[in-house]
Parts: C-alpha cells; sequence; structure tokens
C-alpha cells in the first residue's frame, strides 16, 4: 500500500512517468515529422546518387557480361596458374572473342581490361577480329595473332574482371597495376593519382596558410574598429562572397593574363620589357591566386567572429603588468583567436581540396586538381575510375567533416 | 583599435604598416571585382585600363549590345523595332541562358527553402532526435565537393527515369526529358540546385530561430490560437527576415551554379554560368565581362537585401550592438 501511494499520478490517473514519456515521444515524433520531407527529399537527390556513385566505383560487368563461357571457365578453375592457362581456357577466350565481335562488346570488354592491363583494348580489337577463323588447337592460334595473350597479367586481369564487383579501380586509383606477377605498385613516373592527391592536399594547405596570414589583420581590424565603421568595411569582405565565382575568375584571368591589365600596366610603366611579360595565369600560380581570392571571406568571417567578443581589457592588463606588445599577442591575444583560426582554416581547406572551376578556368595544365581529374576521367567515359576517385576524395571529406564537427561543431557555421 | 597613447614610437610605426596591409588586402578583396566594370565598357577588345577611362565618351555598350544579338538571326544595324526585340527575347543566346537561370534558379529556392524552413523549425525544437546526425546531413551539400555531388546524380539521374504511358509520365513527364530520365532535364536541373541551397537556408533559418522566444508560442496557443494560427501570426513574421536572407542564398548558389548544369543538363538547360564556362574556356570575350558587371550588380543588391534583412531580424529579436 506505502508503494502505490507512492507513485505519482496524473489528475486522471495514469502514471505520472509514464504520462510523461509518452508525451516527450509525441513531441519528438512531432519535431521528426517536419524535418521528415526535407530529410526524405535530400536522401533521394542527394545520397542516392552518391550510394550509387560508390556503387559504380565497385561494379563493372563490361567484361563479366560479355565473356560467359571464360567466366564458367574461371568458375570452374579458381586456381588455375595465370602463366600457364591450358588449352580448354584459350578455347573460351577464342568463342568469347567470337561472340563479342558478333555482338559488338570487344570495346566494352576491352575496356574493362584495360584499366588493369594498359594496351588490352588493340588485342581485344585484333583478336576478335581474327577469333571467327582460328583453328584449334586454340592456344598456338591465339598466341600466333598477338603473343601478348599468353602474358600472366593479361589472365590474372580476365579472371579478375570475370567478376562484376571489384575492388580493382581502387587500386588502380591508388597507382597499383597489374604485372606479371600480380598487383604491384607502379613505376615513380606512373604514381599520377596519389601524386595529385598529394599536390592537391599541398596546395590546400597553401591556400590555407596565405588566407591565414591575409584574413587575421582584416578580421583583427574589423574586430576592434567601431561598429558603424566596421559593418562598413564588412561590405568589402562580403560583396566578394556574394559575387559569382565565375564573375571573380573571369576578374583574375583578365587582371593577370600575359595581354592583361596587371602585366600591360607593368609594360606600359616601363617596368617589364614586352617580352618579359609574366605568366601569372593558366599556371599554378593563376590556381592559387584565384582560390586564395574565391576562399578568404570564408576565413574572415569565423575568425571575425571569435574576435569580436574577445575584451580588450585582457591585453591592457597584460601589457598593465609589463608584457611588451609582442608578447601580449602571442601570449594572450593569440591563444584567445585559435577557435576562429581553426574554423576558418578547416571550412577553407575542406573546400579547397574539393574545388573545381577555378582550377578547371585558370590551372592550365600544371595548376589542375584532383576533381579536374574526376571530371577527365568522366569526360572519357573512366566512370568506374572516376567513382573511385570520387570515393576516395569524399572518404577524405567526410573525416575533415567530421573534426569541423568536433572541433567547431557545424551549427556554428554563419554567414555575414 | 585605436593606438594607445603610450604606445612608443616603434609601436606607430607598426600600427601604421599595420594599417596599410589591411588596406591592400581590402584591395585585393575588391579591386578584380571592380576591374571588370571599366572593362566592360571598353569598346576595343583589348584589357588595358589606359588614360580613357578618365574620359567617359570612349565608353561604349558594344558588348552589350552582343548580349542581345548573339544568336540572334537579324543583322547588327537592323532597326530596332518590336519584331527585332522579340527575336531578342527568342533566340538570343544570352536570354535565353538568362530565362533558364532565373527559371531554374526561382523553381530551386521555392523548393529549398519551403523545405529547409519546416526542417529548420523541427530542428530547432529541443526534443528533435539525433539533431546532430541529421544537421551534418543537411550540411553536407555545402561542404562534399560539388564535383562529387555532379558525378553521382550524372550516373543517378540518367537512370531515374519513369515508364512512358505509366501513371508517373503522366503526371511528372512534362518536367522531364524525352526520354523520361531526370537527366537533361529541367526537373533535374532544379531539385540538384534545391539540395545545393538547403544547407544555406537550414543554416539562417536556425540561426534566426535560435533566438527565437518559444514561450510566444505558448502565449499564443493560450489564447486560443490554433497551430496555423501560431505559424502565420507569430512564428512567421519573426522568422521571415532570415528566411528571406535563406531564400536568396539559395538563389544565389543556383543562380552561380555550373558543375551539375554540366554534368546533368542538357542543350536546353543553357544557365547564364554555364554560356560564361564555355565562354571563358574558349577565348575570354570583353561579352563575358559585360556579364560580369550585370552580375556584380546583382549581387550588390542582394548584397544589400540581406543586410537590411539581417539588421530588422537583429532589432526583432533584440539583439543590439550590431
Amino acid at each position: 500500500m506505502a508503494d502505490a501511494a507512492q507513485i505519482l499520478t496524473t489528475a486522471d490517473g495514469r502514471p505520472l512517468k509514464a504520462a510523461l514519456a509518452a508525451a516527450q515521444g509525441r513531441a519528438k515524433r512531432r519535431a521528426f515529422l517536419l524535418v521528415l520531407p526535407l530529410l526524405l527529399f535530400v536522401l533521394l537527390t542527394f545520397l542516392v546518387p552518391i550510394a550509387y556513385m560508390l556503387m559504380r566505383s565497385v561494379e563493372h560487368d563490361g567484361f563479366a557480361a560479355s565473356a560467359p563461357a571464360l567466366v564458367e571457365w574461371f568458375d570452374e578453375n579458381p586456381d588455375f596458374d595465370p602463366a600457364n592457362p591450358p588449352e580448354e581456357a584459350f578455347a573460351a577466350l577464342v568463342q568469347d572473342l567470337a561472340r563479342m565481335q558478333e555482338e559488338r562488346t570487344t570495346g566494352i570488354a576491352g575496356t574493362r581490361i584495360n584499366y588493369s592491363v594498359p594496351g588490352s583494348i588493340s588485342m581485344f580489337k585484333k583478336g576478335a577480329r581474327e577469333a571467327a577463323g582460328l583453328e584449334p588447337p586454340y592456344k598456338e592460334a591465339l598466341l600466333a595473332v598477338d603473343a601478348n595473350f599468353g602474358r600472366p597479367a593479361l589472365w590474372r586481369g580476365m579472371a579478375s574482371a570475370s567478376n562484376a564487383y571489384t575492388a580493382e579501380f581502387y587500386l588502380v586509383a591508388s597507382d597499383r597495376k597489374l604485372t606479371d606477377a600480380g598487383w604491384a605498385r607502379g613505376g615513380d613516373k606512373e604514381r599520377i593519382y596519389l601524386y595529385l592527391f598529394g599536390k592537391t592536399f599541398m596546395i590546400s594547405a597553401l591556400i590555407t596558410v596565405i588566407c591565414l596570414l591575409l584574413a587575421f589583420p582584416v578580421a583583427h581590424l574589423l574586430a576592434t574598429l567601431p561598429m558603424s565603421k566596421a559593418a562598413l568595411l564588412m561590405i568589402l569582405v562580403l560583396l566578394p562572397f556574394w559575387t559569382s565565382l565565375l564573375v571573380r575568375t573571369t576578374a583574375w584571368i583578365v587582371l593577370l593574363q600575359e595581354q592583361g591589365v596587371v602585366n600591360n600596366l607593368l609594360v606600359g610603366l616601363g617596368l617589364l620589357d614586352d617580352k618579359g611579360r609574366l605568366s601569372m595565369m593558366y599556371n599554378m600560380t593563376g590556381t592559387v591566386v584565384a582560390m586564395t581570392h574565391v576562399l578568404l571571406p570564408f576565413m574572415i568571417l569565423p575568425l571575425y567572429s571569435v574576435m569580436r567578443v574577445i575584451p580588450p581589457s585582457y591585453a591592457r592588463a597584460a601589457r598593465s603588468l609589463g608584457a611588451t606588445s609582442w608578447t601580449t599577442f602571442r601570449r594572450v591575444y593569440l591563444p584567445q583567436t585559435l577557435p576562429g583560426i581553426a574554423a576558418g582554416s578547416l571550412l577553407v581547406f575542406i573546400l579547397a581540396v574539393g574545388y573545381y572551376i577555378t582550377p578547371a578556368l585558370v590551372g592550365g595544365a600544371d595548376g589542375q586538381l584532383i576533381s579536374n581529374l574526376i571530371q577527365f576521367h568522366m569526360s572519357k567515359s573512366n566512370w568506374s575510375l572516376a567513382a573511385a576517385i570520387a570515393a576516395m576524395l569524399l572518404a577524405a571529406i567526410l573525416i575533415l567533416y567530421w573534426i569541423y564537427d568536433r572541433l567547431v561543431g557545424i551549427d556554428r557555421l554563419k554567414f555575414g | 583599435m585605436a593606438l594607445p597613447t603610450y604606445a612608443s614610437p616603434l609601436e606607430r610605426l607598426w600600427y601604421y604598416t599595420y594599417l596599410t596591409i589591411c588596406v591592400l588586402i581590402f584591395l585585393f578583396l575588391i579591386a578584380p571585382i571592380l576591374v571588370v566594370i571599366p572593362l566592360s565598357f571598353n569598346p576595343d577588345a583589348d584589357f588595358t585600363l589606359g588614360a580613357e577611362f578618365l574620359d567617359p565618351a570612349t565608353y561604349s555598350l558594344r558588348w552589350y549590345d552582343t548580349l542581345l544579338t548573339l544568336g540572334h538571326p537579324a543583322t547588327a544595324d537592323a532597326p530596332r523595332d518590336d519584331a527585332w526585340w522579340s527575336a531578342v527575347w527568342e533566340r538570343s543566346t544570352w536570354v535565353q541562358a538568362a530565362k533558364n537561370s532565373l527559371w531554374v534558379g526561382l523553381w530551386a529556392t521555392i523548393l529549398a527553402t519551403t523545405l529547409g524552413t519546416i526542417a529548420a523549425l523541427g530542428l530547432s525544437r529541443p526534443e528533435m532526435p539525433y539533431r546532430r546526425l541529421i544537421m551534418a546531413l543537411l550540411i553536407s551539400p555545402m561542404i562534399v565537393p560539388i564535383i562529387i555531388i555532379a558525378v553521382g546524380m550524372s550516373f543517378f539521374y540518367a537512370k531515374a527515369c519513369v515508364a512512358p504511358d505509366s501513371a508517373m509520365a503522366l503526371i511528372f513527364g512534362w518536367m522531364l526529358s524525352e526520354k523520361g530520365c531526370l537527366a537533361n532535364s529541367h526537373l533535374g536541373v532544379i531539385v540538384a540546385h534545391a539540395v545545393l541551397g538547403i544547407p544555406f537556408v537550414i543554416i539562417t533559418v536556425t540561426a534566426t530561430l535560435s533566438g527565437f522566444d518559444q514561450s510566444l508560442i505558448r502565449a499564443a496557443q493560450s489564447m486560443g490560437a490554433n497551430p496555423r494560427t501560431v505559424f502565420f501570426k507569430v512564428i512567421m513574421p519573426l522568422i521571415l527576415p532570415g528566411v528571406i536572407s535563406g531564400a536568396l542564398f539559395a538563389f544565389v548558389t543556383s543562380f552561380d551554379e555550373v558543375v551539375a548544369v554540366l554534368f546533368i543538363a542538357g542543350p536546353d538547360q543553357q544557365t547564364i554560368p554555364r554560356q560564361m564556362f564555355n565562354g571563358i574556356r574558349e577565348a575570354i570575350s570583353p561579352a563575358i565581362l559585360a556579364v560580369a558587371t550585370i552580375l556584380v550588380v546583382i549581387s550588390v543588391l542582394l548584397l544589400a537585401t540581406v543586410e537590411v534583412l539581417r539588421r530588422r531580424s537583429d532589432r526583432l529579436r533584440g539583439v543590439t550592438g550590431r
């Protein structure tokens, strides 16, 4: 009896705890229902496409679908010796090549093998043309068409491609290639993908540092000026932010190209010989300058919002206790701006790593970043490889995004 | 930062150096944008900023005229009568691009703002479950590189088709491409741009709602207002400035977006940025600078609107000091 008396109840006799839980559950559901339409929309138009892209990065049935006889043979003989495939394997290959010629799938199948064993397309085309007229023994006949049909690397590649699902594109995207002995790292000159990843990260880091160096004094000035003046100067920061990216890129081309404003001005002033015009556009310099300009507001705004709330009395206290102005800055002011530095740097770095438009337009040959390589492979219809590189970039971005959320918190993002 | 009276000469020197550096950085920010404006009135196709810019008599609207006449069938010196203007409206490449950009931008903005505002209302409630995770997901279109989004969309939207003669085709068919797919269609570009605009709507509206006094809702309810009245008479007027700035951000995002358009749009969805992108890739003509100047003017107007709205919103919420 004593227990029953202790349970608090609502006016209609339900236990208070249960009633509260029910009410909270209702409130939760109601809040969630408000978000649900957008969540579904984002799921369908954003998440599913990205998931589909990730699937494409591990799936390519170009060979598996057009070479049924070989697929069957590989299934039955998973432990065959790629250095010396038996006659039946060659028979299956010849049968498939003839079929490819009939169904016009040589290109698709050859392209698939070509990713891991370069040069396969032309070999497949040659083989397919001759396949119908070949007589047994097929091994000798096919090797007579092209001796490369006996290469262990090719047989490894075909065995791997006989499965539509593969991690090969990730291996290719990390500069591995299929040799006669199996997957191995390419030579120094062949390491294009990882090199470009490294270059993209280095350039992004460089741009982040330049942005920080440029943003720090400006944000400090804005934070310490009286409100009315700061608001006026803030417009100078926000206007580039609101101006079309293409407009800003165009502006930099006009300014920096060989016949551009800056070069014309320098030549006009006699500082530069007409033949000695500086090439500041369509190379790495162009990419770095234009991207710094584009990303600078993303550094200034978070720095400013942190600096604005730093009380000036701390610096005055340090000075009155005998610190020099440098010590005051280094020991008192700078540590308080660290949250802003972290927020701005991470944001700029994240945005820089995935940048596409500016390098594509002003980068020339050596100013291209990893995004441009993805676009290149898309334009060459190397979809799975493009998807694999994009997936690697996505993984890097998601890690950075996670760090950003841990350190800064995404709900701290603000504009203006 | 005013200079304190006890500053040493060295500190004074450093202070003025610092001011000079700041001025230079501001110049770096703003000069490239301003430089396109006089160049767009330059009748010659070279990019020299010479003495003639001090003389307005040499200014010419030649490149603005090119914008109207590119893709226009009539000769350049044809009389500018009604027929000429209607041909401009129907045929001019840049006018078509502007129409497409506005149409796509408008619908993407409506879609992003409506869905985003409703979601922000839910996200701002303290009882919202998985708030952090959902927020991270909804902001991610801004963080994930546009090239990755565009690649994913170009794969998926080419497959996202409705069967001909099906019920879906009857409802959505007119907005899709001829094959009934999202790729190469206006709807495809609109939803892609809506997704890209959503983070901005979420960020601005939740920021406005963060200062929102929840007791106002209870006050309205206690006086007998139903949920609809509460939303339209109490919540909406207070968050409207945030919603409008979010909408403007979403519109600008769409109006400036080129990568997704390059990947998923067809020839019928030629937008201004796409036209500019192609123009810059080939040989940069001063006509591009004329477009750029128009876009700068538009962004100045948008920035002014957003600033006015932000101040109004701060005043309404009782945030002072800015």
